[in-house]
């Protein structure tokens, strides 16, 4: 194995199998195509069940696809067993080998590759050092906390250099803070080896946080890919922005478009949005997104609305408001000084055509 | 849409990995040859027609022929001599070689076909050879031209295979077959019964009532797997037999008979009850304590909790013990055999009869046995064991508070002490036996049973030994091989391996042992390749056959606590099968790997009905040796060879547990240096 970083690229890949109840087939991973460019960090983002980790785990080898081809680098991989593919697997559990002490379970890929001892004891120690576990290489796993297998898990990973690093829900034993932590952790050293990574989360900040590009799977098939601003103010679909971050929909009639804006109704009450990048045509019906911190309460405004929740949290105050039949979730970050709407008052929302997103 | 062609590429992956295949082939070509061939060698020989009625003519009418001419050179010459003697060789070489159709019976033929043909060309031959007898009887023409002719009717007859029931109707028309049958049933679910209801009493006072016995429940679960099969039947003989302890010299009663179907069961229950407490009891610990908490916090009474809550989570786990016990007595051969007296069962009455009757009813008689066993083990396997791991589910989740009531403790406890030291003590007669002079007449202490014994030979005790040893050794390695793959692979031929190995432990020591012997007397398919009979290859096998399926079942159990995803890592780094076995798998099972290694060896080693038939001169064992001795009323030799063989297996275990525990130490000793 080389220790260039690979780019891989998905194409038409399906996953079949068969519902075990009813003994019908389905696909779990449907005709998806995916090109991941050599050092980009990639998100595959979904709720349970979506085909993600089926995805990662035929990268990785242990699925075989049912349609299409993988590709790491240039060379297509379909026939390649998991130990002749250029990769190295981050597990959930960490999988680390509890009949072997820390120094062991991270010499272990080197070993196999015959490295000599000397260089396999420099490589380690510093590998350690990396990830933050000086002095703990006689220790056994199980004397280790769960941040630390997690470290143990990555510097046996990225010690063989693999041309891509696979990470399968690799935080979701940690406690809220450590998960935070560690994600940053893991971003760092992606980025000082400048590996390719590709990372199967179901948690959508630590998405946003760590990644180049995300790719939000839904029933197999890919809903979205894009940056994460890109995901975050353009989404494609309603799954998208509410899977992304809290989203309000209002259905809303096109009235007119122009270069840089469109006109829109809702509820008969005229105002102006932002151009989205698929086509319009006046007249059609739309759903438009509203992000609950894009928009504020205000006396006057573009909509009318009736407060129906209204509830302090601090950092920010949380309104619930009814617009027409729609309800709209609103946050209002810091709002110290300003004007506190309760219960039941009538009220208008607030918000520029650049906080608005048709779909 | 199908997912054909994410399983072709899990075929090629599979394939690129020639230890993996490797390893599959050798454990398919293993259950192939040692399980599935010799069955099926029975089965062909008790489903097939005979032609050895034919082969018996042939043999005499060509003899006749011979000695008509048998010392005049010229007549020699004659094709009618040449016919008889070709019929002689002929039937001599199938008897040697099986129904094979060898080289020397295909000339044979063909000097027959020849001879037959001159006869018919050249009529007068026959009046010559008739002529030429220089015996005080004259030989008519037409004798000669008979026996020609039953021998031309005859041979062509011969090695013409078909299927046919006949063998069955023929022993299912004998009335002495019948009561066999009749009499294993019958003994299996009287033996089940008892020793299920015994094994309850067992495992619900163990686990449901305070008692202060524990140590007996751990001697008397221990016993049954470190004793030999018959040790009960042979103490039973000792203690109430003719001139037993109790009933002769302290009873005085003269005429004690213990022979039949009231020791067999007697012996029978006292040696199965610990295996139906064991299963019992794992599966009443692991009943919800909260689940009869709510019951009797309702208002029952403890009766009406046991009918009502205990007794119906339980049930499948019952039957379960109930048909496992009624497998071994169906399969067991040794208590029959020296306690039975008239009393016959299937598998004792076949070794009894075995030189009896032709291998076609003996094999049929074979196929009898282990249709029953089958039968039983698919109900217990396909329909109880699942219900029954329905309740194992959940641990308990809190400790039970055990049962304090006197009126209930005290008869319970009472009863189970009875029947432990009762146990306790006949298992305990045989070291005491060994050390008197001569049972029954002589009562003096006397180590001169020992002294003989091992002075004399000790040949049976070191192949024992040895072969045990080999075999603990390769069914250790082969099941965690066949564990493995069957566990962690997707494989063409996985189902048939778990099967087939399963399926061993269904088949009766006997049915295994004749069904070896038939397979390889000759060779596989009376080829001459692998004539195992009569080397320890073949004692080694039956030993590896036998405990297979235990070391699988526990090895499948202890690779499914292991998280898939840590093998995967090990291959995902790089490494190929044999790598990930070796340095990830193995360490990890190697618990299951030495308890396997010890179950084994005490298996092999106290091994009875496979191996009775396999012994040879060259390769002696301890239990045969036991039963020669039984036979001829030298308990207290039995009893000093037994002794012996429970101390050897006894060491055994202590050993393991001595490696085992030094391992996990060292490994916690080095947790404990950081």
């Amino acid at each position: 194995m080389s220790n260039t970083k690979k780019g891989v690229r998905l194409s038409n890949i399906s996953k079949i199998y068969i519902d075990p109840k009813t003994n019908k087939p389905f696909k779990a991973v449907d005709s998806i195509n995916v090109d991941i460019a050599p050092g980009d960090f990639v998100t595959l983002l979904g709720p349970s069940g979506c085909g993600k980790t089926t995805t990662l785990r035929m990268i990785a080898g242990f699925e075989s696809p049912d349609e299409g081809e993988i590709y790491l680098g240039e060379q297509a991989i379909n026939e390649l067993t998991p130990n002749k593919r250029d990769t190295a697997m981050v597990f959930q559990s960490y999988a680390l080998f509890p009949h072997m002490n820390i120094f062991d379970n991270v010499a272990y890929g080197l070993k196999l590759r015959k490295v000599p001892k000397d260089e396999i004891r420099k490589k380690v120690f510093d590998m350690l050092k990396l990830v933050g576990l000086e002095g703990m290489e006689n220790r056994y796993t199980n004397q280790l906390s769960g941040g630390q297998q997690q470290r143990v898990a990555l510097a046996r990973a990225l010690i063989v250099e693999p041309g891509v690093l696979l990470f399968d829900e690799p935080l979701s034993n940690l406690d809220a803070k450590l998960r935070v932590y560690m994600r940053t952790e893991i971003r760092r050293i992606q980025q000082q080896f400048g590996i390719t990574a590709i990372y199967v989360t179901h948690d959508q900040s630590e998405a946003m946080s760590i990644s180049d590009n995300i790719i939000i799977m839904n029933k197999g098939v890919i809903a979205q890919m894009g940056t994460p601003q890109q995901i975050y103010y353009n989404p494609a679909s309603e799954f998208v922005a509410d899977f992304i971050g809290e989203a309000n929909f209002l259905k809303v009639k096109v009235d007119s478009v122009e270069a840089d804006k469109i006109g829109v109704s809702f509820n008969g009450v005229r105002f102006a949005a932002r151009r989205p990048e698929i086509k319009l045509e006046a007249g059609e019906e739309h759903t438009m997104m509203l992000r609950p911190e894009g928009v504020r309460l205000a006396e006057t405004g573009v909509l009318p609305c009736r407060v129906i929740l209204s509830c302090f949290m601090g950092s920010y105050q949380n309104y619930h408001v009814m617009v027409g039949d729609t309800l709209v979730k609103i946050t209002d970050n810091h709002p110290v000084g300003r004007r506190v709407f309760n219960v039941g008052e009538e009220a208008f929302l607030d918000f520029s055509p650049i906080d608005t997103h048709l779909m | 849409m199908t997912n054909v062609k994410s399983k072709q590429l899990d075929r090629k992956k599979l394939f690129a990995d020639p230890v993996t295949v490797f390893a599959i082939i050798l454990v398919l070509a293993f259950l192939l040859l040692f399980v599935v061939y010799p069955l099926c060698t029975i089965l062909a020989q008790s489903f097939t027609t005979d032609d050895t009625a034919y082969v018996n003519n042939l043999s005499k009418n060509g003899k006749a022929l011979v000695t008509y001419a048998a010392d005049d050179a010229e007549m020699q010459q004659n094709p009618v001599y040449r016919l008889g003697s070709a019929a002689v060789a002929y039937s001599k070489e199938y008897f040697a070689r099986g129904k094979t159709n060898t080289d020397t019976m295909k000339t044979l033929r063909a000097e027959m076909d020849g001879a037959l043909a001159e006869i018919d060309a050249d009529e007068s031959l026959l009046a010559a050879y008739a002529a030429a007898v220089k015996s005080e009887t004259p030989v008519a023409e037409e004798d000669v031209a008979n026996l020609c002719s039953a021998i031309a009717h005859d041979y062509p007859e011969i090695g013409k295979v078909g299927l046919t029931l006949e063998v069955y109707f023929s022993i299912f028309a004998s009335k002495k077959f019948l009561q066999v049958v009749r009499n294993t049933l019958m003994l299996g679910a009287i033996s089940g019964l008892c020793s299920t209801v015994i094994g309850f009493l067992f495992a619900y006072v163990d686990v449901y009532v305070k008692t202060k016995l524990r140590g007996i429940f751990k001697v008397i679960s221990m016993l049954p797997i470190v004793s030999p099969p018959f040790v009960l039947s042979l103490s039973m003989i000792m203690l109430f037999g003719k001139k037993g302890i109790i009933t002769y010299h302290l009873l005085n009663i003269k005429n004690a008979n213990i022979y039949g179907l009231h020791g067999i069961l007697f012996v029978q229950i006292l040696t199965f009850f610990p295996v139906t407490y064991l299963m019992l009891k794992g599966l009443l610990a692991n009943i919800d304590p909260s689940l009869e908490e709510s019951s009797r916090n309702m208002g029952a009474s403890r009766w009406r909790v046991f009918k009502d809550i205990t007794l119906p989570l339980l049930l499948p786990g019952i039957g379960n013990a109930f048909l496992v016990s009624f497998i071994e007595s169906v399969a067991d051969f040794t208590n029959p055999i020296m306690i039975g007296g008239d009393f016959d069962t299937l598998a004792a009455y076949i070794y009894m009869q075995i030189s009896n009757f032709d291998t076609r009813s003996s094999s049929a008689m074979a196929v009898v046995l282990l249709t029953i066993s089958m039968i039983l083990f698919i109900i217990e396997k396909y329909f109880l064991e699942r219900k029954s791991v329905a309740t194992l589910t959940g641990k308990a989740s809190r400790v039970r508070m055990q049962i304090e009531d006197r009126s209930v403790r005290i008869p319970t406890t009472a009863l189970c002490a009875f029947v432990g030291l009762f146990v306790i003590g006949m298992y305990a007669m045989v070291p005491v036996g060994a050390l008197f002079k001569l049972w029954g007449k002589d009562f003096s202490l006397t180590f001169k049973h020992f002294v003989n014994v091992l002075g004399r030979d000790t040949k049976p005790f070191t192949d024992s030994l040895y072969l045990s040893f080999v075999a603990s050794i390769i069914t250790s390695l082969l099941s965690m091989i066949i564990a493995y793959l069957i566990v962690k692979k997707k494989f063409f031929g996985r189902r048939f391996i778990e099967f087939a190995t399963m399926f061993a432990m269904a088949v009766p020591g006997t049915v295994l042992g004749i069904a070896i012997l038939r397979g390889f007397i000759t060779g596989v398919f009376h080829s001459g390749v692998l004539v195992l009979v009569g080397t320890s290859t073949i004692l080694i096998v039956a030993f590896v056959v036998r405990s297979l399926p235990i070391g699988t079942r526990s090895a499948v159990a202890a690779l499914n606590q292991i998280d898939k995803s840590i093998e995967e890592s090990a291959y995902d780094m790089g490494a190929g099968s044999i790598k990930v076995f070796t340095s990830i798998t193995l360490p990890l099972i190697s618990d299951s790997f030495f308890s396997s290694l010890v179950t084994t060896f005490a298996r092999s080693i106290t091994a009875t009905s496979a191996v009775i038939f396999l012994i040879s001169a060259r390769w002696q064992l301890i239990t045969p040796q036991i039963m020669h001795v039984v036979d001829r009323g030298q308990y207290s030799v039995a009893c000093a060879y037994a002794t012996i063989m429970m101390l050897i297996v006894y060491v055994a275990i202590f050993a393991m547990q001595l490696v085992v525990s030094r391992m996990s130490r060292s490994r916690r000793i080095k947790e404990q240096k950081v």
